[in-house]
């Protein structure tokens, strides 16, 4: 087998994912970006979109992240997302009425903290959809 | 001499509280393993957080970077946030938190400063309330309906940076209770904004230590710094909650059990009372029919 690193996604909850991996590719805040072993130091913010797990020359794992960071070393990649969902796992139906529904409590509320909130709850779940929809 | 009919009332009603209480604590003890389970979970992102921050920080020249990290360079004002349960009968808990926040609040109004509350957990508000009153900006309740979520503790977080950034506040400081075992809690002072950056120590810390000059950074450190601060403060906040239920219930279950401990001796106290009344009712109904029967 192939040169591995080892990747781990972690959300605030829990470890989501921990394994060796030949590569994965990660939604880079300034564009997307692959990691294979021996990749130099890094750290990123993230912006919402797709991580991709490649194993054997093909994707074999995609997770959707809200954001977050991603700390590179050359043995080791550490995703710290703020959400993670399998992209397999996403329902375009209800998600699509969760934005609609959190668009109808952003109108009534009047807290700028409140409205901020939900504005960015809004546009992640726009790009979860945007990202499903790509993948098909 | 005790009627005997009171006394079978009252084993009765101290049998029941026994009941209730070893219940409570059969409950407790269940909620505190999921309490720790959901503790344990959460730890790899706080540490992985704590890492990237203390790499980061090591680059910033002290007194510049963002406020969260430096602070607003005064030390006048402080908010103070009180994290307690939502419901009491869990011994000294509540009460512990609530008397070294009084004891802080004591110590900075004398000192000069200007001092808010913000309690998070329904016993905070009610044992501040009576006191500090007027000082408490915002209450935030019914956190542990079921399991605390992250998405709770970003939104006291989010309030925290909201109110820092108006300029409400220089200082904020948490006070929680940190989970050690099911007999322990030790109240916890912590210090949220600005942020404190851990002291680098052991050999691992010492290696990740000579290897931070050499990352690179997307977009910069300034930018990543700055999104990191406010998650961290989230992160910070959610570790302390969950460490704070994980007290709870441990705190619950050593209260209950003691509890239904005593409602045994109690039990076991009026058994024997009620026995030897008992006898002595006997006693004296024999009495008086020998005494009837000599008279003849």
């Amino acid at each position: 087998m192939a040169e591995t690193t080892q990747f781990e996604l972690v959300s605030p909850e829990r470890l989501v994912l921990s394994r060796d991996v030949e590569m994965v590719v990660i939604p880079g805040s300034e564009g997307y970006f692959g990691v294979l072993p021996r990749h130099a130091p890094m750290l990123t913010t993230l912006m919402p979109g797709v991580i991709d797990i490649h194993e054997g020359g093909s994707i074999v794992d995609r997770i959707f992240v809200a954001g977050g960071f991603a700390e590179v070393t050359e043995d080791r990649c550490t995703v710290l997302a703020e959400g993670a969902t399998p992209l397999a796992e996403v329902d375009v139906s209800a998600t699509e009425k969760s934005i609609s529904d959190t668009k109808e409590v952003l109108k009534d509320t009047s807290d700028a903290v409140e409205q901020e909130k939900l504005q960015e709850k809004i546009s992640n779940m726009e790009a979860m959809l945007a990202a499903k929809r790509l993948v098909g | 001499m005790p009627n005997l009919k009171d006394l079978k009332v009252r084993i009765n009603s101290v049998k029941s509280t026994q009941k209730i209480t070893s219940a409570m604590k059969m409950v407790a003890a269940a909620k505190l393993r999921r309490a720790q389970d959901a503790a344990e979970q959460a730890r790899p992102y706080a540490k992985s957080m704590e890492r990237m921050i203390v790499t980061l920080a090591g680059n910033v020249v002290p007194g510049s970077g963002p406020k969260l990290l430096s602070g607003t360079g005064k030390d006048e004002s402080y908010l103070i946030v009180v994290a307690t349960a939502d419901r009491g009968l869990c011994g000294g808990f509540n009460s512990n938190i609530v008397r070294a926040a009084r004891r802080k609040i004591t110590e900075l109004e004398n000192a000069g400063k200007k001092v808010t509350l913000l309690t998070v957990g329904r016993k905070a508000k009610d044992q501040l309330r009576r006191t500090h009153s007027r000082l408490i900006v915002k209450s935030v309740e019914n956190l542990a309906r079921t399991t605390i979520g992250f998405e709770q503790a970003d939104n006291i977080a989010r309030e925290l940076i909201h109110r820092f950034d108006e300029g409400e506040f220089d200082t904020c400081l948490m006070f929680y209770n940190r989970f050690q075992s099911a007999m322990t809690q030790i109240v916890t002072e912590q210090q949220l904004i600005p942020a404190k950056v851990p002291e680098l120590s052991g050999d691992e810390d010492q290696s990740e230590a000579s290897a931070k000059a050499l990352y690179d950074y997307e977009p910069d450190e300034e930018g990543i710094l700055s999104a990191l601060l406010p998650r961290n403060v989230a992160t910070q906040v959610f570790t302390a909650l969950l460490e704070n239920s994980a007290s709870e219930h441990g705190a619950r279950m050593t209260a209950m059990d003691s509890a239904t401990r005593n409602a045994g001796e109690m039990i076991d106290k009026l058994t024997l009372t009620y026995n030897r009344t008992r006898q002595a009712y006997i006693t004296k109904e024999l009495i008086e029919i020998i005494s009837g029967a000599e008279a003849l």
